[in-house]
Order: C-alpha cells, then structure tokens, then sequence
C-alpha cells in the first residue's frame, strides 16, 4: 500500500480516543434556566453582582441581537443552532464563598491537574523539575461560565498589573471597564459578538500600566464541562503606554455526542508605544470520526493599535473544534503601528475550518504581516479567508501574506480567499499563497532513513509550521508540536 | 557463510508491467557491486524494491538479506536492519534542519534495534568528524534538509548519512548524476572510506566514468530486467567501447 494511503487510512481512524481531554468532571452545577431571554440576561447580570449600567449594556445588546441573522458566508455547513435550547449560565456550586485556592472543590482543581495546568502557586513553582529560564505563568482558569481561581495576583499586583476575572473587574475597576469594553468589538459588530455581549459570563481581564513590562506570562485556560452549556467568555486587555503583555490561551472540552456552542469576544487595546502578544492553543472537542459532537467555535477577537508605535501579534495553534469561524485581526490606527498574525490550521476528521485575520491600515507607516499554515487532512475542509485594507490616508501602508496549504489525503480541501483593498497609492501589499500535497517521495525519504510512517508525517508537518511554532512562547512550542503530531497521527500518543 | 544480500528469479510489477523478469545475483560482505545497463532496463527499480519503496508488486522470487526475507520487513525496519539506498534525487524538507533530520534518523535505527539513543554531545561529536572529511561545513547541516543545496552538496549529504548510519548494504543509486568531476570525487573519496569487510555496495551507474572512482569488485550488466552479463571490473571498459546494444538483443 502506498505510504501517503497508508497514512490517509490511519488518520481516517483518528476517533476520540485520540483527543486526551475528553474526561468530564461530575460536579453539582448551578445553571440559569434554559433558553434566552432577558429574564437569562438579567439573571447572569444579578449573578454577577453587577452594577446597574453593565445590565443595561448587556440588553440593549440582547435587543440588538433579536433584530440580528446568523451569518452564512463562512465556507462551513451545520445544521440551525436553536439558541433556545442551551444553557447560557454554569457556575460550579459553591460549597460556601471561595476565599483561596483551598476552598475550590477538589473535582475542579483536580479537572485542571489533569489538564496540566498548575492553579497551586507552590505547585507551579516547586512541581516539575523546571528547566533554567523558564518563565512562569500566571493562571486565570475558566470553568464553564465562571473563573474559578487566578494565580500570582499579589506579585501581578506589585508591579501594578491588574489580572483577573472580567466579573470582578467590573466591580472592582469599573471606570477602566467602561471605558475600553466594546471600543474595540462593539456590541453591534456581528451575531455572536453582540450574543456574547447579552450573556458572557465570565473571562480575563488585564490592565497593564504605563511604562511597565508585565513580569510574568499571563494565560487564561477555558474549560467546557457542562452540557448543553455555551461558553461566552470575554476577555479584555490593555496595555497602556509604553507597556508590554504576553497572554497565553488554552481550550478544552469533555467529548460528548453533542455539539456545544462557544462565542467568545477578545478585545486588544494598545496605546503608545505598547505590545500585546497573544496565543492561542486550541484544542476544543473536535468530534468523533464520523463527525459526530464536538465544539462550535464562533470567536470574535480583534486587537486595536489605538497608539503610535504599538504592535499587536497574534499566534494561533487550531487544531480542535468540529467549527472553527475565527479571524483575530488587528486595526492599525495609530501611526507606525504593526499587525501580526500568525496561524496553524490543522483539521482531521469531518472539522470544518474557516479561519483568518483582518489587517485594517488605517495609520501612516504602518506594517503588517500575515503568516498562515492550514493543513487539511481526513474529510475535513480548511479555509483562509483575509482581509488586508489600507484607508486613504494610510500612506506607506506595507503588507506581506503567506498563506501556505498542505493537503494529506485526496477527501480533504483547501482554500485560500484573500481579500485585498488598496485606497491609498503608495500601499505596497504583497500576497502568497501555495498549496502542496505531502509527497509519497519525502515521506519514502524519510522512512528509508528508518523513521517510522508517523513520525515521517510529524516531521513533515512540523517543518511545515516551523515558522509559526517559532512565533510560540517556548513552552506552548513544545506543546503544540505534540498536539500537532496527535491532530495528524492517529496511533501515536 | 551466509550471503549479505540474495536475490532470486525476482520478478517486479508496476502497475501492468513487468519490469523484472527473474532477477538473480548475488553479494557477499565486503564486496562492491557495479549494475550498468540502459535507461529502463529496470536497475533503479530493484533498487526501490530492496529498500521497500510503495508503488512495486513483487509477483515472484524473493530477496534475503543476512539470511531473513527482506520482503517481509517494512520500509524503516529494513533501514534499521542496515539498508541504506542513497537517492538519485534526495528530497527538500522544508523547515526541518539537516541536523534535526540526522538526528532524529538514528535515533530511531537506534531504538527499533534496541540501542540508547545517541546523548546530544555525542552525537554531535559524531557528527563533527564525519562532516569534517566529507569537507561539510557545519553551516550546511542548520539548513533544511537539502533545501538549496548544489547537486554536489546533496550527494554529499547522502554519504554523509551513510557514514552516520553505518548500514551493512549501501546501494547508491546513479551517485554521478548532476555531478561535476570534482564533486564527483568528493562524494566518491566518502564512499571509498567506508568499504570494509563487513560491508557491501551496490552502486547503479550509466556510465564506467563513476567505476574509475569507486572500483567494483563485480560487474552485472542489466537490460529489459535481467542479469544479461556479469563479470570483473575489465567488463565496464569493455562496455564504454561498446555500448549496450549487443547486450539489448541478447535480452530480446
């Protein structure tokens, strides 16, 4: 049988015992009623203890989205989403008010062991050997609708960094809360965003002061465990003058028959001369081998260059979701500002994805760059879709895009879709795009050197995303490079 | 004493085609071995078909190497087990550095023979020294695997693997093709290096010029997929005189 059949056969058996998060921890929930309404709206809002003009927020956003349709110009099929039928709100019940990590249910904490993340500050610091340099990583975990714990808050505090639930933080900083929520993502900007508007729960909330250099890597890890729940997550962060943040982002899901709908909004804000880097691994449920479950993930991210000099970058690893529609884009509106956008693809199995980014020249001398490796393999179908527009008065506008697809298998597609607008004559845009099929000759190659069929494929591909994987901080890097290799491999654990 | 490597009435498909009709020969450690013949005459198909390569149905006759049916063994065990082909066009591998490639390579020979794998210094120790006398700076080995090389450096990257490896059977396929006479001898001074007793070659050529680098000990001459002479390495000059249609309709 020929080697790339051989490996065609093997990913086709790609099922969920292939994707090692797909545990549920059974835990007592409380959930809002199901369905939608502002009854839902308002319950999630008294929930939350929150003030009167966040309520508001929130419906009049909810009656925007009755006036709303879905859209359907994503290059991705799935039956109607009855938004009537899901759960909007789930809270693991407390067994009496949270006032340290002691007091989170055992299930929860040990939910997040087993997903490798450390929310015992003394287990993150003292728990693995760690390698010299390593930096480390300050945690906000989200469980279901809620944040159950956030780590190294004090020592984020010293240095004048504000990390933590959004919940919170519009009690606690509510003038900082009104005065970016939305400005970048407004409520009215598309059907999820404006539903993730009416009901998001909880997510992250990050405020870094002038001239500081945040001292530690920030990650939110998201975990989906209820049924029939959506996940609306939000989370905003800013880095105010001079400053600079890395943010990391995980995703996981139980494996259930279902599919499970999660709309997060994402809003970046840098001012003068600051950088915000974020990445994202996600790893969502993607479905079983006949496409059967997995997540929807409808995501609205979108970072703002509101100041001179700033630069935002995005790094995405996708390798989960049976949907992905996400396009992490940045608006270059301040002068000399810069975009990056860096993405791995990978999808198996009947996922669909349809992903890319937006870079909005709207400043003088502002740059931006566009690295994007979609690898399709299965039945699945892989999308980039892009928008690089320079306004008027972006004089000297500057892009460069690479999109690079590799096909494995013969039942699988790629497709590039660029959108290029130029209103400004000295814009200089440049766009590449390839596509290739991993070559029965490179993987030959690489198997009479005695590397089995697998790890031929996995050296193949990781070569492949290397420019990505480098954009990674180091940690995520390795962990990507694994995921990848399981995304693709089948057998290999 | 076992043979290194037999092969016996060995008859290959592609597809609809025989391109082997019962092929025989027959090398000992120690031992290099020359097959000439013209283009088609199915030299660089018994090539593939001893390193396992997809795509040939062998339909008959069998290959043995150090005694166990090679035909048995997948493609990497066979690689493991000390069959090393060096290609007549090594592939580009994008993204994956020369020595990453290298190195994940023995690791896994080393691993399916139930070896350690190589420590990090070690290896590169290794690798140093092989590099160093097949005049391979070590800037090339940072590069993707062969990606920008001159012909003359992906030959050398062929020996240089070979080296690293140390399989039993090397079978070089057309190493001369692309190759300037300087380069030529560089690849060739490698391989020559690594004649020894425990080791055979089986080195696939068009033309004698590569036999006056790389002395055979044996000649077979192949045509429309047989053995149609075989002799010392006195039958590659005579065969520069006299070119192979002799041997055409003797094979008919």
């Amino acid at each position: 049988m020929a080697a790339v059949q051989e490996t065609v056969d093997r990913v086709r058996q790609i099922d969920v015992d292939q994707y090692r998060y797909g545990f549920e921890t059974i835990i007592e929930s409380e959930k809002a009623p199901k369905g939608l309404s502002e009854d839902t709206v308002r319950y999630i809002s008294a929930k939350k203890n929150e003030p009167a003009w966040m309520l508001e927020w929130r419906l009049e956003a909810y009656r925007r989205w009755l006036t709303m349709e879905e859209p359907k110009w994503a290059r991705v099929e799935y039956p109607k989403i009855d938004f009537q039928d899901l759960y909007y709100y789930s809270a693991p019940k407390p067994k009496k008010t949270i006032g340290s990590i002691d007091e989170i249910d055992p299930e929860i904490l040990e939910t997040y062991k087993k997903l490798g993340i450390p929310l015992r500050e003394i287990e993150a610091l003292e728990g693995v050997v760690r390698p010299e340099g390593e930096r480390r990583i300050a945690v906000d975990a989200v469980f279901d609708s809620v944040s159950v714990a956030t780590t190294f808050q004090k020592e984020l505090k010293q240095a004048g960094v504000i990390f933590m639930p959004i919940s919170e933080a519009i009690r606690e900083h509510p003038e900082l809360v009104k005065q970016y929520l939305g400005t970048v993502v407004p409520t009215s900007d598309n059907f999820y965003a404006t539903l993730n508007s009416a009901v998001f729960s909880d997510g992250s909330f990050v405020y870094v002061p002038p001239g500081v250099r945040c001292p530690m890597e920030l990650s939110t890890y998201f975990r989906i465990n209820e049924r029939n729940t959506g996940q609306f997550e939000r989370t905003l962060i800013i880095a105010d003058k001079g400053a600079y943040v890395s943010y990391l982002e995980g995703c996981t899901a139980p494996q259930r028959d279902e599919n499970q709908l999660h709309a997060a909004v994402v809003e970046l804000v840098t001012l003068d001369d600051a950088e915000i880097k974020y990445s994202t691994v996600q790893n969502w449920y993607p479905g079983n081998s006949e496409g059967k479950g997995g997540i929807y993930n409808f995501v609205t991210k979108r970072g703002d260059c509101r100041g001179d000099n700033s630069k935002i970058s995005w790094t995405q690893v996708e390798t989960g979701s049976a949907i992905t529609w996400k396009y992490p884009s940045c608006i270059l509106r301040g002068d000399n500002s810069r975009g990056e956008f860096y993405s791995i693809a990978i999808s198996n199995g009947y996922q669909q994805v349809d992903s890319g980014t937006k870079m909005i020249h709207l400043g003088k001398n502002t740059t931006s760059r566009i690295i994007s490796k979609g690898i399709a393999a299965g039945k699945s179908q892989n999308t980039y879709r892009g928008l690089v527009t320079a306004h008027r008065k972006a004089t000297n506008a500057r892009n460069f895009t690479a999109c690079d697809s590799l096909l494995i298998g013969d039942q699988c597609g790629a497709h590039t879709v660029p959108y290029i607008e130029a209103k400004n004559a000295s814009t200089l845009f440049e766009h590449e795009a390839t596509t290739s099929k991993i070559s029965e000759d490179v993987l030959f190659y690489c198997i009479q050197r005695g590397l089995s069929q697998e790890e031929a494929v996995g050296l193949v591909v990781n070569g492949f995303v290397k420019d990505v994987l480098q954009q990674l901080p180091m940690e995520f890097a390795v962990e990507a490079q694994k995921l990848i290799s399981i995304s693709l491999e089948g057998s290999v654990g | 004493m076992t043979a290194l490597l037999e092969v016996k009435d060995l008859q290959v498909r592609v597809e609809d085609r025989e391109i082997l009709h019962g092929l025989t020969m027959t090398v000992n450690g120690g031992e290099v071995h020359a097959i000439m013949g013209p283009n088609g005459s199915g030299k660089s198909t018994l090539s593939h078909v001893i390193a396992g390569k997809p795509g040939y149905e062998v339909t008959g006759g069998e290959i043995l190497f150090k005694g166990e049916d090679l035909l048995e063994m997948e493609p990497d065990e066979r690689a493991a087990k000390g069959v090393f082909l060096a290609f007549q066009y090594p592939v580009e591998i994008p993204g994956v550095t020369t020595m990453n490639f290298l190195r994940t390579a023995v690791n896994a020979q080393r691993k399916a023979r139930g070896e350690s794998e190589y420590l990090v210094p070690d290896f590169l120790r290794k690798v140093r020294e092989v590099a160093a006398s097949l005049n391979i700076p070590m800037d090339m080995l940072k590069r993707g695997v062969n990606v920008g090389f001159s012909g003359g450096e992906k030959k050398r990257n062929e020996v240089l693997q070979m080296a690293l490896f140390q399989p039993s059977l090397c079978i070089l396929d057309e190493m001369d093709s692309g190759l300037d006479i300087d380069a030529l001898r560089v690849a060739a001074d490698g391989v020559n290096a690594l004649r020894s007793p425990d080791r055979a070659m089986v080195v696939i050529t068009h033309y004698q010029r590569l036999l006056n680098y790389i002395v055979p000990d044996h000649v077979h001459v192949m045509s429309k997929g047989r053995v149609v002479k075989s002799g010392g390495k006195e039958l590659a000059l005579e065969l520069e005189e006299s070119g192979y249609a002799q041997y055409e309709d003797a094979a008919a």
